[in-house]
C-alpha cells in the first residue's frame, strides 16, 4: 500500500439560491493514494466538478477538510495557496473556453512557469516550453499559434502542458475528453496514462463516461446528488455493483454485440431537488427496491467489503 | 500558414501583436483615413508655429483685411478683426487636441481602474463605487463641466479636469460591465488555478479580452471632448479670446453667419471631420486588435 496523497473529509459546498440552499456537494469523504487514479462518475449536476473545484479551492468549500500531502488546504492563506497550486493542478473540460484567446501556445504554457518563478532565465524557459510541448505531443511549429487556429485535441494538449508546467503531483481532470471527438479522446487518454507512468502523477478523473472510467481508474467513486454513494476498486465495482443506482448506471453501458443483450434497468421518477433536500436517501424516489425506511432515514457510507464502501440502507446488515 | 517549406520541426515565424494589428489595420480603408487624418492633425498641431506665427498672424488684429471671403491669399477667409481663419484653425487644433486627449487619458485611467476593481471584486466595493458613479451620472455632463470651470476659473488645465471628471463615471461603468462579462469565463478560472494573482488576472486575462468596447469608447470620448471643449468655449467658459479654439471660432462666427457663413462652417467642419476620423479609427482598431479576426 502506498501512502495517501489526498484525504477529503466531510467536504460540503452549498450555494445559496433564491429558493433555498443548494447542496451541491454534501458530506463527501474519500482518499486517493499516491500514483493512483480515482474515477468520479455520476450524472450531470451531481456535484462531481464542484467536488474537484472545492478540493483545489477554486470554489471555497462550505465545510470539511482537505489534506494534501499532510497540509490542510482549507487553512492556507492566499499566498500559501498560490504556492500550493504548483502541486495541485486541474485540466478543464472544454478546451475551447479554458484557454485565453489572446495568448499564443507558448505564452499559455510559459505563464505558470513565470508566475511561480520556476525558471527565471528567458532562454531556459523557452526551452522548457518546447520540452513540455514535445511531452504532450504538440509540434514545435505551433509555438506561436493562437488557440483558435487549433482543433480541440491540440487545445486540450495545451491545457495539459499548462497543468504539467509547474511539476504537480496531483491533477484534477474535469471531464478532460468529453468535449472532444471520439477519435481524439483515445489519444488524449493514452497521453494522460503515459504521463502518469512517467511522472508518477495522481489523478482525480471526473467523467460521466463509464467505459472510459473502468479502463482508466484504480478506484471509482459514484456520486448522486452531491452524495458519495459507492466507492470501490474499479474491478470490484464493475463485478459487484452494490448500490441500486450503480447497478442501474452500469447496466446502461452498451455492449457491442448483437446476441448478448443486457437487461437494462430503466429508472423511473424525478431526481430529487438538490435545494434543501430532505433527511432521507436521495435516491429513494427512483429506487426500485426502496422501502418505507428509505424515505425517512439518511444512509451513511459503510464498508461492506475491504475497500468497498456503499451508502444504502438495504445493504446495511 | 505559408505551406511549402512548413515542416513540423520548424517554429513558425513570430509576428508581434503590434505588427499583426498594423497589418490588419492597413486593410481597413475607413480606419486608414482616420489614422492619416489624425496623424496629419497632430503634426499640424505640433508644427503650428512654423506654419503661422502666433503673435503676428493668429492674434494680431489687421482691420484693413477684415471679413475677406475665402480666396488665394486667405484660403479660409478672414474674420471681423482681419485675422486669417486658416492660421486660427491651425493654432486652434492645439488647444482642442491637448484638452481632449489629456481629459480622456485622465478619465480612462481613473474610471478604468475604478471600473475594473468594481467589476472584478463585486460585492460591497462594487456597490459603493457604482452608487458614486450613479450620482455623478445623474448630473448633466456639460453642466457638471461648467460648474467645475466656473468654480475653479476658466483656463486650459481646469477645462481638461472638468471634461475628465465628467467622463470618469462613463468609463467606470463601461469597464465594469466589460470585466463582468469576462470575469466568470473558464480561462479566468484556469488562470486562478495556475496561481495567478488578482493583478495578473485583471491585466493579462480579463482586460485584453474586453478591450473592444473600451477602445471604441476612448475614440468616441475624445470626439465628445473635442466638441465639449468647443461647446464650453462657445459659452465663454473654455479658452479665452483672443486665443483660438475651434468651438470659440464657431461661436465668434455666429453673429456674422448670414453674410459670412464660412466663419462658422469651416470650424464646424474641422470639428466634424476630426470626430469622424476618430470614430473610424476606433472601429478599425477594435477589429484589428482581435487575433481571431484574420
Amino acid at each position: 500500500m502506498s501512502k495517501v496523497l489526498l484525504e477529503v473529509e466531510g467536504l460540503k459546498k452549498y450555494f445559496p439560491t433564491k429558493k433555498g440552499i443548494l447542496h451541491a456537494v454534501d458530506d463527501v469523504s474519500f482518499t486517493i493514494e499516491e500514483g493512483k487514479t480515482l474515477g468520479v462518475v455520476g450524472e450531470s449536476g451531481c456535484g462531481k466538478s464542484t467536488t474537484g473545484r472545492a478540493i483545489l479551492r477554486l470554489l471555497e468549500p462550505t465545510a470539511g477538510r482537505v489534506t494534501f500531502d499532510g497540509v490542510d488546504v482549507a487553512g492556507l492563506n492566499a499566498e500559501e495557496l498560490r504556492k500550493m497550486r504548483t502541486k495541485m493542478q486541474i485540466i478543464f473540460q472544454d478546451p475551447f473556453s479554458s484557454l485565453n484567446p489572446r495568448m499564443t501556445v507558448s505564452q499559455a504554457i510559459e505563464e505558470p512557469i513565470r508566475l511561480h518563478g520556476i525558471i527565471t532565465d528567458k532562454k531556459e524557459r523557452e526551452e522548457r516550453v518546447m520540452e513540455l510541448m514535445e511531452t504532450v505531443g504538440l509540434a514545435p511549429r505551433l509555438y506561436h499559434a493562437y488557440p483558435h487556429e487549433l482543433d480541440g485535441g491540440r487545445r486540450q494538449r495545451i491545457g495539459i502542458a499548462r497543468a504539467l508546467a509547474v511539476n504537480p503531483k496531483f491533477i484534477v481532470c474535469d471531464e478532460p475528453v468529453s468535449a472532444l471527438d471520439v477519435s481524439i479522446q483515445a489519444q488524449i487518454l493514452n497521453l494522460m496514462e503515459d504521463l502518469q507512468d512517467n511522472l508518477g502523477l495522481t489523478y482525480m478523473f471526473i467523467t460521466h463516461d463509464l467505459s472510459v472510467v473502468h479502463h482508466f481508474s484504480d478506484d471509482i467513486a459514484v456520486m448522486y446528488l452531491g452524495k458519495l454513494i459507492e466507492k470501490a476498486p474499479a474491478d470490484e465495482l464493475f463485478a459487484n455493483p452494490t448500490h441500486p443506482y450503480t447497478e442501474a448506471l452500469l447496466s446502461a453501458i452498451p455492449i457491442p454485440s448483437l446476441h448478448n443483450r443486457r437487461e437494462r434497468i430503466i429508472m423511473k421518477g424525478e431526481i430529487t431537488s438538490p435545494i434543501n433536500p430532505p433527511k432521507a436517501c436521495r435516491f429513494a424516489n427512483r429506487c426500485p427496491y426502496a422501502t418505507e425506511r428509505c424515505f425517512h432515514v439518511e444512509p451513511e457510507l459503510k464498508e461492506i467489503r475491504p475497500g468497498h464502501f456503499v451508502s444504502c440502507l438495504l445493504r446495511d446488515h | 500558414m505559408n505551406g511549402t517549406v512548413d515542416t513540423n520541426k520548424e517554429v513558425q515565424k513570430k509576428n508581434s501583436l503590434a505588427w499583426d494589428t498594423w497589418k490588419r489595420l492597413l486593410k481597413n480603408k475607413g480606419a486608414m483615413f482616420g489614422l492619416v487624418f489624425m496623424v496629419g492633425l497632430v503634426l499640424m498641431a505640433i508644427f503650428a508655429d512654423f506654419l503661422y506665427d502666433y503673435d503676428t498672424q493668429v492674434i494680431a488684429q489687421n482691420i484693413q483685411d477684415r471679413l475677406i471671403h475665402p480666396c488665394m491669399a486667405h484660403p479660409f477667409g478672414t474674420d471681423e478683426f482681419g485675422r486669417d481663419l486658416l492660421a486660427r484653425i491651425v493654432h486652434g487644433s492645439r488647444m482642442s487636441l491637448v484638452v481632449s486627449f489629456t481629459s480622456v487619458a485622465i478619465s480612462l485611467a481613473v474610471g478604468g481602474v475604478l471600473g475594473a476593481i468594481s467589476g472584478y471584486f463585486g460585492g460591497m466595493i462594487d456597490d459603493i463605487i457604482m452608487r458614486i458613479t450613479d450620482i455623478l451620472l445623474a448630473i448633466p455632463m456639460t453642466l457638471f463641466a461648467i460648474v467645475i470651470v466656473a468654480a475653479l476659473g476658466p483656463n486650459t488645465q481646469n477645462l481638461a479636469l472638468a471634461l475628465a471628471a465628467s467622463s470618469i463615471p462613463i468609463f467606470a461603468r463601461l469597464v465594469r460591465g466589460s470585466v463582468i462579462t469576462v470575469r466568470d469565463v473558464e480561462y479566468v478560472e484556469a488562470a486562478r488555478a495556475i496561481g495567478a494573482n488578482h493583478f495578473t488576472i485583471i491585466t493579462k486575462h480579463i482586460l485584453p479580452n474586453c478591450m473592444a468596447p473600451i477602445i471604441v469608447q476612448v475614440t468616441l470620448r475624445i470626439a465628445t471632448a473635442i466638441y465639449n471643449t468647443a461647446a464650453l468655449s462657445f459659452l465663454g467658459m473654455g479658452v479665452q479670446a483672443p486665443a483660438p479654439e475651434w468651438g470659440g471660432l464657431l461661436a465668434a462666427g455666429r453673429s456674422l453667419i448670414r453674410d459670412h457663413s464660412y466663419l462658422s462652417v469651416i470650424p464646424g467642419l474641422a470639428i466634424m471631420l476630426t470626430v469622424l476620423a476618430l470614430n473610424l479609427l476606433g472601429d478599425g482598431l477594435r477589429d484589428a486588435l482581435d487575433p481571431r479576426l484574420k
